[in-house]
């Protein structure tokens, strides 16, 4: 594990609000950590800001700012913008950070608009799978086949009927110097992704697998193990991409899907039936096709 | 000394002059030269800011929102639908506290799409938490936006402040205007010194989550910070004149109003038209008169009470409509005059909306339409035969 220090335990601080056994909570002290003092971070709304900004309390112990649930990417490029404009650019460097609905929904087209300025801002989206703030309503990157509160598994539905929206690709598209995934199952490596964002200067891309317990339906001693269980079976790779190629992709011993849904809630319904067992075979091509897409990638 | 300057790019080099820290920019109908011109200052080294192109209205005024949150003096423009995309922003802006200055070039709102003036877009965010001016002429605009920066920027204020100027028949008008010196500009307008910024060296949280045990005294705050705006924007333009020889302030105007029976209310450009028309008709001995509101928010209803104290008709002449609701600057007006012992009958007319012309002869019209009894958002200057073509 990371090593704490008195100075940056303190940078993401115990007694928020977030709920048992959070992914996030995890991710965002795992993060600073990583980068230090020296970051400005422009947060969307949603569980983050929620839980760590109880006015008149806070969690933070970096300028944070938190606007509205779409702009982060837009306020941080006035952040950004304003930092050297008042000669203060070595002051600190600044992170947009939101969720899945926040990054791959609402605010994407602000998203967009900082990658193709080309803005020196870290972007991180923290991926809970769906918009948990508001009660497990589904986003962009609500798996196949997850149930949701507005994907709901029925008589005649089967859950969520897309795949999630593969943000690093278009990331990539943009031209960023450095888009990477991790989750929080595997610490050293998010450290270490983090840090190398760092070294980049431009808009860069990370995103981040945060179990949820609320929202997955799974314990909240589980985070870890499905965090894991997430990349172990293929359904979300880590990798890193260096001015668009894959530089690294983590290479595990493929385990099958089931581990992984099997202790979620929010995929109990492809458990009882035939209906459902098909759409089990589905999800395992997928985490099949990306096994062999990151091999194959990795081998160029 | 005077230049020929059309009211836009007067109002761009009047913002270069302010010397504003960093400036998003997206292209709108009939605001765009704001922007160009600006664009082209810093472009030619003119000025030392950081210009920047953004994907929309609501990242332009989600830009200028972060970039006054880290301590800069921001700017942006606007108009119409980009006006309404930063409503959002608009609102968190100004709960926020953040000193913005925001030019909107008023134009009409969509459905039909039209590109004219009226004042739908910005008086459909009153309530935001801006401060509201409203420009009569090209030179009066740009007085107005040194005087935005040192109201929005004053400590006892620390709000965004817009100002607005009719579409076409001031952003298009070509006029002399005055430019000020640019250190005599340093010197009415020094460097921004923000209260609290973000930074590193003072890590510090900015827009938290106020629950019910906390936001109604943030906004009771904000409430009883627009009590006290009026002595700030009335010291901003003494100190003007002081600096610049030229009085370009006030809540209100009146013109022609010491013995006026019947007073005419409005805003913006329109004034010009109705001073015009007042003339005319004190010519023919009517007793008449214009009162002009300069600022919106904060309303100045003291200064309206007071001046209204003694005429019997007001007609409140408006480029903007609450469908099925009452007249906008009627309504408040009223409210207002409510306790004045003198009771005039309030008319309101709507006016020129998506850039029909406001003729003379309608001023007239309204006039004589409002002696002969009360009118509510009657509309003048309607095409009767298409009225009726519609009808059908």
């Amino acid at each position: 594990m990371t090593t704490q220090t008195a100075e940056n335990v303190k940078l993401f601080n115990s007694g928020h609000t977030a709920c048992a056994g959070c992914g996030l909570a995890l991710a965002a002290r795992l993060v600073l950590q990583a980068t230090g003092p020296k970051v400005i971070v422009v947060n969307a709304t949603g569980c983050l800001e929620v839980f760590t900004t109880r006015s008149p309390q806070t969690a933070w112990g970096i300028p944070w700012i938190h606007s509205l649930f779409e702009n982060q990417a837009a306020v941080a490029t006035g952040v950004e913008a304003a930092l050297r404009a008042l000669g203060r650019g070595d002051e600190a460097r600044v992170i947009a950070w939101g969720g899945d609905g926040a990054s791959a929904d609402i605010g994407f087209g602000g998203i967009s608009g900082m990658w193709e300025r080309y803005d020196d801002v870290l972007y991180i989206c923290y991926d809970n799978e769906a918009y948990m703030n508001t009660g497990i309503q589904r986003s962009g990157l609500t798996p196949f086949k997850g149930h949701t509160s507005t994907s709901p598994a029925g008589k005649a539905s089967l859950g969520n009927m897309k795949q999630k929206k593969n943000i690093p690709a278009i990331a990539v598209a943009h031209g960023l110097p450095y888009v990477a995934t991790a989750t929080v199952g595997y610490p050293k490596d998010l450290e270490r992704k983090v840090k190398k964002a760092m070294e980049f200067k431009g808009p860069r891309y990370l995103q981040i697998l945060v179990p949820c317990p609320l929202g997955w339906g799974h314990a909240t001693s589980d985070t870890i193990s499905m965090s894991k269980l997430a990349v172990e079976t293929g359904l979300n790779p880590i990798f890193e991409y260096v001015d668009g190629k894959l530089a690294t992709a983590m290479t595990v011993k493929q385990k099958p899907v089931e581990e992984y849904l099997k202790p979620q809630a929010r995929f109990k319904h492809l458990f009882r039936d035939a209906a459902g067992a098909e759409q089990i075979k589905l999800i395992q091509e997928i985490a099949n096709s990306n096994f062999a897409k990151f091999k194959v990638e990795a081998a160029k | 000394m005077k230049k020929v300057t059309e009211g836009l790019k007067a109002v761009a080099e009047s913002v270069a002059l302010c010397r504003p820290d960093v400036i998003s920019a997206y292209p709108i109908t009939p605001q765009t030269h704001i922007v160009e011109e600006l664009a082209q200052i810093v472009a030619d080294g003119k000025l030392k800011c950081e210009f920047i192109n953004v994907e929309s209205e609501f990242s332009a005024a989600s830009t200028v929102l972060g970039a006054s949150a880290a301590g800069a003096r921001a700017y942006t423009a606007t108009s119409s639908q980009g006006l309404l995309l930063m409503m959002e922003v608009l609102y968190n802006m100004a709960g926020m506290r953040l000193p913005v200055v925001i030019t909107d070039a008023n134009r009409a709102v969509s459905a039909p799409i039209n590109i004219w003036s009226d004042w739908q877009d910005a008086i459909t965010v009153r309530d935001a938490g801006l401060i509201m001016m409203y420009a009569e002429d090209n030179q009066d605009c740009c007085d107005m936006h040194y005087q935005a920066f040192k109201i929005a920027e004053d400590p006892d204020v620390q709000l965004p402040v817009m100002v607005n100027m009719d579409g076409f028949i001031l952003t298009h008008a070509f006029d002399p205007i005055d430019f000020p010196s640019q250190a005599d500009v340093d010197k009415y307008l020094p460097k921004y010194k923000p209260l609290d910024f973000l930074s590193a060296n003072n890590p510090r949280s900015f827009g938290l989550m106020g629950g019910p045990d906390r936001y109604l005294e943030t906004r009771y705050a904000m409430a009883e910070t627009f009590k006290s705006i009026t002595p700030v924007i009335l010291k901003a333009a003494d100190d003007f004149k002081k600096m610049f020889g030229r009085y370009s302030g006030g809540m209100i105007e009146e013109y022609r109003m010491e013995d006026a029976e019947t007073v005419l209310v409005s805003m913006g450009s329109t004034i010009s038209d109705l001073k015009e028309a007042v003339d005319t008709m004190r010519e023919k001995g009517k007793k008449i008169g214009v009162l002009k509101i300069r600022i919106l928010r904060p309303y100045p209803a003291a200064e309206i009470k007071k001046a209204l104290g003694k005429c019997k008709r007001v007609i409140c002449v408006e480029k903007a409509i609450s469908l099925g609701g009452p007249g906008i600057l009627a309504a408040e007006l009223k409210s207002a005059i409510y306790s004045n012992a003198n009771k005039p009958e309030v008319s309101n007319f709507i006016i020129g909306l998506g850039g029909r012309d406001v003729k003379q002869e309608h001023i007239f019209e309204l006039v004589e339409k409002a002696e002969k009894g009360v009118c509510e958002t009657e509309f003048i200057g309607l095409d009767k035969k298409l009225v009726e073509e519609m009808d059908k």
